[in-house]
């Protein structure tokens, strides 16, 4: 038996009642495309389920002043298919639109792929590069509110912890002349692992051809997806030229340290990607548009 | 082992059946009611044969918890035709040759029609797209991207 009871709430007031009658051996439970694999491979143990992923008050994608909010029980096809973010946040649209297969994405929510912390997940390593924040309510009755950069702490370990906590909203803001890009490698395109997934976001000035702001995010090079803070510096040193990504590039290839794995390569391969790819992706999201006040579209370097 | 009542809309009929609370919408769709069109291949979400539509999307019925399915709509290949009335997906995967040993062919059936409900006429691109999380071992996909085109032509005029 994987768990002995499954119940599905009207309310997120339920919810968090239910959490807090069961005292941990409740858990949450969004599209379960992960959790209910775990849970057969006893990798996770529960009594109790609890799927919120039918609560309407969780499913949003909206623009309010000059951020961005998502509720945490939106699915990867519905961010996949939001013109919004399309427009807007293109790095989180391929993220979502990279997640396992259609009948996966149909299914999985944003808020899981969060929670269930595996290293390189797609829309993760796109919301850490956008600098997003959750939010988070508590069976006590608070609230809480967690940046990206603090909510990692291992492999499938986040700082949320589902049987007592759950994972409203996601929000971040637009940048003014926002680019972005992610950059990800996997054997094939459809239900495989990416080899490196790398998410960038770019805020330019384009009157001086320099960046106002640079997030790179990098993953799997570490248990939990890493910035790239040295190549972020870099990038906002000087005037863009070609010289400038190879630079910055350089110091993403210098500040990863994978390792030797069966699946993803060797760490000199994979230093290599890194290295490739934050070139090529830094090209990819200068040519593209987003954010707020973009009118003249790209720049080139 | 306490059983529990699901009840959901299967194939244009509501249905009520008691389930074991950690089955699976496979599980509860061959074993309790005898459907066995939605094949149990890779059990891990990772083949697409298990596929079923849910409220029009394609689902992957093998990692899918059955009390998750409560009050939604779920389609299977069996309320799709029938032997004397196919539906114009079906009959494309016929006329094309589409089928070599059959295990994908529901999956695939399923998310095609799903597809076609969205996009009348998709790309080469779109169909491989859509049908990316349905393994096939056999055919090699060319028959199937073939199949899936020859349906929306057929669709369209109809």
């Amino acid at each position: 038996m994987y768990w002995e009871k499954y119940l599905k709430v009207k309310t997120l007031h339920e919810a968090m009642e239910i959490l807090k009658l069961y005292q941990g051996k409740a858990r949450l439970i969004a599209g379960g495309t992960d959790l209910v694999l775990q849970l057969r491979e006893k990798k996770k143990r529960v009594s109790v389920l609890v799927d919120i992923s039918d609560l309407p008050e969780l499913q949003y994608i909206k623009e309010e002043h000059g951020q961005i909010k998502i509720g945490a029980m939106t699915t990867h096809s519905q961010l996949a298919a939001s013109p919004l973010l399309w427009e807007k946040v293109i790095v989180l649209a391929q993220a979502a639109s990279s997640v396992g297969s259609p009948q996966i994405r149909n299914v999985g929510t944003v808020g899981g792929n969060i929670v269930n912390a595996q290293p390189a997940a797609d829309t993760v390593v796109a919301l850490m590069a956008l600098d997003a924040k959750v939010v988070v309510f508590n069976n006590d009755g608070g609230e809480e509110k967690i940046p990206f950069s603090e909510l990692f702490l291992g492999v499938g370990e986040s700082k949320i912890d589902p049987t007592s906590q759950l994972l409203k909203e996601i929000s971040f803001s637009l940048l003014p002349e926002m680019r972005s890009s992610l950059g990800r490698l996997a054997r094939r395109k459809a239900l495989a692992l990416p080899i490196l997934n790398i998410g960038i976001v770019l805020s330019v000035n384009k009157k001086e051809n320099r960046l106002h702001e640079a997030r790179i995010c990098v993953a799997p090079v570490a248990p939990v997806p890493m910035r790239m803070k040295e190549a972020e510096k870099t990038l906002l040193s000087r005037k863009l030229s070609d010289e400038l990504l190879i630079s910055a590039s350089k110091a993403a290839f210098d500040a990863a340290d994978p390792r030797n794995s069966k699946l993803r390569g060797n760490t000199a391969y994979r230093k290599e990607l890194v290295r490739v790819m934050t070139y090529r992706t830094l090209k990819t999201a200068l040519a593209t548009r987003g954010g707020v006040g973009d009118e003249a579209g790209s720049i080139t370097v | 082992m306490k059983l529990e009542v699901l009840q959901f809309e299967l194939n244009a009929r509501k249905v009520s059946v008691r389930v074991k609370p950690d089955a699976t919408l496979l599980d509860v769709l061959r074993e309790d009611l005898d459907l066995t069109g939605a094949k149990r291949g890779c059990g891990e979400g990772e083949c697409g044969a298990c596929t079923v539509l849910i409220d029009g999307m394609p689902v992957d019925s093998c990692i899918y918890p059955a009390l998750k399915a409560a009050g939604k709509n779920i389609e299977t290949i069996e309320g799709l035709g029938t032997e004397d009335n196919l539906h114009p997906v079906q009959k494309a995967f016929l006329d094309e040759g589409a089928v070599q040993c059959g295990f994908c062919t529901p999956g695939m059936i399923l998310t095609t029609t799903a597809l076609l409900a969205k996009n009348q006429s998709p790309s080469e691109e779109e169909v491989k797209v859509a049908l990316s999380g349905n393994l096939c071992r056999c055919t090699g996909y060319t028959k199937i991207i073939n199949a899936v085109k020859v349906a929306a032509r057929n669709i369209n005029k109809l």
